[in-house]
């Protein structure tokens, strides 16, 4: 199956300096930090994405983004891509960002569309605990 | 051209053709050599092709003890496997409709097993143990008054393991049903002395034995007889089992390809198994890697591992310099995790995990250290990105957390 130079660089990127590109975690516990979990081991992909954000005028904004997925390249590239969408955005901006920006920036081939979908639902989930927690 | 620097451990895939090989095969091709047709009787140029033929016929018997009027040749194992199985099935139809085979089969079985099902035939898939091994026992309560034929491999080629062929073939002789066997991935690999073993059919292909991809051949035992309806009519070539005009230079080049490997299989085992052994002493020093297989009865050319909490996709990614293929779903079309590696019950994740390494007569030494030290670190680093390897070492058992799937 051949790839997108952008989703093997972003692969490789990633997996060649994990920290540059927001790989690791915050404490779920804490207050300001949401936490979305989606996917299964058994079908090949898990994506976990916490988001760590602050009030700003009436609204919520994200300040920092960590993420570890496991799955094919394809849905790490796209969980890579999303933490980029991300960092400053207001949950509002967070919230209607949809898979297919994801697959555009990244050239996702056809059969790779749900990993798009799966880092949608993984900002989804992680706004909604967040909010839960406010 | 493929740039060098790619290690290549995909054996069990395709084999390079030997330059002995290819510069065999280089002499049945252009006007100043025997370009001619083999079934041209009436010159020269037909009578060098036919015996060019005839003794690679010769090499291909010779490698696994049988009579050369029992090699039929075809465009490859697939082929050879189809005109068994449908062949039989077809001839011997008004003896019984009844097929046994394994969920384990390559395709090229399983395919047409699924064409005759169509046809109104009935089919067994025995489910193997969980090594890949289907037990002898198990073709013994299988078989019924209307079984014509045991379709079983002879080396798994995702796994390695091998079928115990003899007591195998102990049982379908004693019952009177046919026994053939996919031998694909074990000329060279193993001896095979069709003289004593109770086989009826056997499917070779050329391009696993560093000879070329597009031919392969069939053994049709001569005594006691087994008879086969043609799939490919028009002329009655290879006594009528296969028509179309003969490809010297492929036949050549098989025939060349097996000589080789009657003569060099024990040094190419003998290199490969030290590789081998390396290899997985090393490997199993990183945590939690699984063997698919049966370490204690399989070829060491084959090497089916999985890396608990890591995706094989990524991790063939991840190993870019290095090519190997998986039992991941998302190496496939099909979004399917092997089926070979789920017949043996192993859970989805950990078929979704596994790497099979295949390792030849062209591998080196410094191709195993390097994959190795390569593997290390991509495994390392493939977990430090995993939420599963993280909550693994937080303690929490995977197999009890609730999924958020689609």
């Amino acid at each position: 199956m051949a790839y997108s130079k952008k989703v093997v660089d972003k692969f490789e990127n990633t997996l060649n300096d994990p920290k540059a590109f927001n790989v690791g975690r915050f404490d779920p516990k804490e207050e300001n930090v949401g936490t979305g979990m989606v996917g299964a081991p058994a079908c090949g992909d898990v994506m976990k994405l916490q988001i760590k954000c602050e009030p700003s005028g009436n609204t919520h904004v994200i300040k920092d983004v960590k993420f570890k997925t496991y799955g094919c390249g394809s849905a790490i590239a796209s969980s890579s891509e999303l933490v980029d969408m991300l960092i400053g955005k207001t949950l509002e901006e967070a919230k209607a960002i949809k898979n297919k920006e994801i697959v555009d920036a990244l050239e996702l081939p056809p059969i790779k569309i749900h990993c798009s979908v799966l880092a949608e639902d993984s900002i989804k989930q992680a706004i909604e605990d967040y909010e839960s927690k406010q | 051209m493929t740039e060098n620097s790619t290690i290549y451990l995909d054996y069990a895939s395709t084999t390079p053709v030997d330059p002995r090989v290819a510069s065999k095969m280089m002499e049945y091709l252009t006007p100043d050599g025997e370009f001619g047709n083999p079934a041209s009787r009436s010159h020269r140029y037909g009578w060098k092709a036919d015996d060019a033929v005839e003794e690679a016929r010769s090499h291909v018997a010779n490698l696994v003890n049988a009579d050369p009027r029992e090699i039929v040749w075809t465009s490859g194992a697939t082929e050879a496997d189809n005109l068994a199985v449908k062949g039989v099935a077809r001839f011997y139809k008004s003896k019984g409709n009844h097929i046994i085979t394994s969920k384990i089969e390559h395709k090229a079985v399983l395919d047409p097993c699924r064409q005759l099902e169509r046809e109104g035939f009935e089919v067994t898939y025995l489910e193997p143990n969980e090594f890949g091994i289907i037990e002898p026992e198990q073709v013994k309560e299988a078989i019924k008054e209307s079984t014509i034929l045991v379709s079983l491999m002879h080396i798994n080629n995702e796994l390695g393991t091998l079928n115990d062929l003899q007591s195998i073939g102990e049982i379908t002789r004693e019952s009177g049903v046919f026994f053939h066997v996919d031998a694909a991935q074990s000329t060279g690999k193993v001896e095979i002395d069709l003289s004593t073993l109770p086989v009826d059919l056997m499917s070779f292909s050329a391009h696993k034995t560093y000879g070329p991809k597009g031919i392969g051949a069939l053994f049709v035992r001569r005594k006691p007889r087994v008879r086969i309806e043609a799939l490919i009519h028009g002329g009655g070539h290879e006594r009528g089992m296969r028509s179309g005009t003969l490809a010297p230079h492929q036949i050549v080049g098989m025939g060349e390809a097996f000589r080789i490997a009657k003569l060099e299989m024990k040094k190419d085992h003998d290199m490969i198994a030290k590789y081998h052994e390396k290899f997985l002493d090393e490997a199993m020093k990183i945590e939690h890697v699984y063997i698919n297989g049966d370490l204690k009865n399989k070829v060491p050319n084959i090497l089916n591992m999985s890396f608990n909490f890591v995706e094989g996709e990524s991790l063939i990614m991840g190993l870019k310099d290095i090519a190997v293929s998986s039992g991941s779903a998302c190496t496939s079309a099909s979004l399917e995790p092997s089926y070979v590696l789920r017949a043996l019950g192993r859970k989805d994740e950990l078929a979704h995990s596994s790497i099979r390494f295949s390792f030849g007569r062209f591998t080196k030494e410094s191709d195993v250290d390097k994959t190795l030290s390569i593997l290390n670190n991509v495994v390392d680093r493939l977990r430090e990105l995993s939420p599963l390897w993280e909550m693994h070492l937080d303690g929490i058992d995977l197999d009890t957390v609730t999924w958020n799937t689609h």
